[in-house]
Formats: C-alpha cells, sequence, structure tokens
C-alpha cells in the first residue's frame, strides 16, 4: 500500500498530537508515504522549546481523562515527539510548517524542532496531496 | 542442512504502534529470507502483525500466544 496520506495538524494537546503521531507511525510502518502540515496550535507545539512541554490535554478529556493519560506516561508510553521521530526512521514522513501559521506566531524556521523539515504553503499542501487520503485532526 | 539463526526483538510492555515501528526497524536490518521472532504484549498486536506482514510482502511464519504473550514469527522478504 503506498497510497500517500496528507494530515493537516491542526490540534495542539498532547492527546490529538499522540492519536496524530500513532497514525503517522502505522502509516509509515505499512509503507506510505506521510505528508504532516502543521498549523496553528499543532505548530506551536513544534517550536524547539516548547515540544518537551505538557501541553494539556482536548476539553472532553476531564480530570479522569488527565488520570488515565499520565497512566500510560508513566508505564513508559512514547511522547507524541517521540514516535514521529521513529516513524520517521522508518518510513518516508516529511513534516512541513504552514507558512501562515509561522507568521502567525512571528516565528522563523529556526524556532522549530527539527522534527520539521521545512515551510511551506497552503497550495504546496494540497498539490502534493492530489493523490490520496487527506486528514484534519 | 543449514541451521538458521533467529534474531529476536522483545517489544513485551510497549504500546501499539511501537512494536510494530519497532519491528520494521529491525527488519530493515536483516538480509533477504532471514528470521525474526517478536515478542509483544500488545492487545493490538495480533492484527497488527497479520497486516503489516501482508502490506509490505514480509512473511508470517509463525504467531503463537501463551500467558498473554504473543510470539511472531517473521521471515524478511
Amino acid at each position: 500500500m503506498e497510497e500517500p496520506l496528507a494530515i493537516s495538524l491542526f490540534s495542539g494537546t498532547d492527546d490529538r498530537l499522540n492519536a496524530a503521531a500513532v497514525l503517522v507511525a502505522g502509516a509509515a510502518a505499512l509503507g506510505r508515504p506521510v505528508h504532516l502540515f502543521l498549523q496553528y496550535w499543532a505548530l506551536d507545539a513544534f517550536r524547539a522549546d516548547r515540544i518537551a512541554r505538557d501541553h494539556g490535554l482536548s476539553s472532553e478529556a476531564g480530570q479522569d481523562g488527565r488520570s488515565a493519560v499520565d497512566r500510560l506516561r508513566d508505564k513508559g508510553g512514547a511522547t507524541w515527539s517521540e514516535t514521529l521521530r521513529q516513524a520517521k526512521e522508518i518510513g518516508e514522513v516529511d513534516i512541513q510548517a504552514c507558512s501562515l501559521s509561522m507568521d502567525l506566531f512571528e516565528i522563523g524556521p529556526e524556532d522549530l524542532d527539527p522534527l520539521v523539515d521545512g515551510v511551506e504553503g497552503v497550495t504546496s499542501f494540497w498539490s502534493r496531496a492530489e493523490r490520496g487520503q487527506v486528514l484534519f485532526i | 542442512m543449514t541451521v538458521q539463526t533467529t534474531n529476536r526483538l522483545d517489544a513485551r510492555g510497549l504500546a501499539c504502534p511501537m512494536p510494530i515501528v519497532k519491528t520494521a526497524q529491525a527488519i530493515a536490518g536483516l538480509g533477504s529470507g532471514e528470521l525474526l521472532e517478536v515478542l509483544a504484549t500488545d492487545p493490538g498486536s495480533t492484527k497488527d502483525f497479520v497486516a503489516w506482514a501482508r502490506t509490505t510482502g514480509h512473511e508470517l511464519v509463525e504467531q503463537s500466544q501463551e500467558d498473554g504473550v504473543f510470539r511472531f514469527l517473521l521471515r524478511r522478504k
């Protein structure tokens, strides 16, 4: 299965980032090229000085959700950034920052974690997503 | 008769998708036809290893389960 997968990653909370990282790693393991486009709060989470921080959980998590996520982490579960790092090792995973979101935060490529391969505009994203599936997370 | 050595990967305790990610890493380092034995406890791994082998073309030679531990024997394509 080599149909490319394009993901617009918008959310910047750890639960959604982790769900996205798991989907990316699974696709990479199957040999599917993955193209991640980081927008808004997701891009903020990929800033070099913030990537290792606690990014909170989406509102539906609640206190029970918080406890469940903490339990998984304490059992040694991989962080989303580590999962993405390993996905890049086993497959073709390209991570691009949305240029509009770069403007929003007034940051440059040097402010981003090395996981991010470059900066692109939305036209480049859609042009490359022409074939294959697109997800918005 | 040739005796084939089996490479081993202990993925016990790792949550999805790490057993498959580690397996993909490990099998990439083997030569064609070499065997890799993987142990995992992730309950999704039984379906995941079948799907992964089918899609990537590596052979799932054997699959078993004992005391909550899943064992997969794979042959690199």
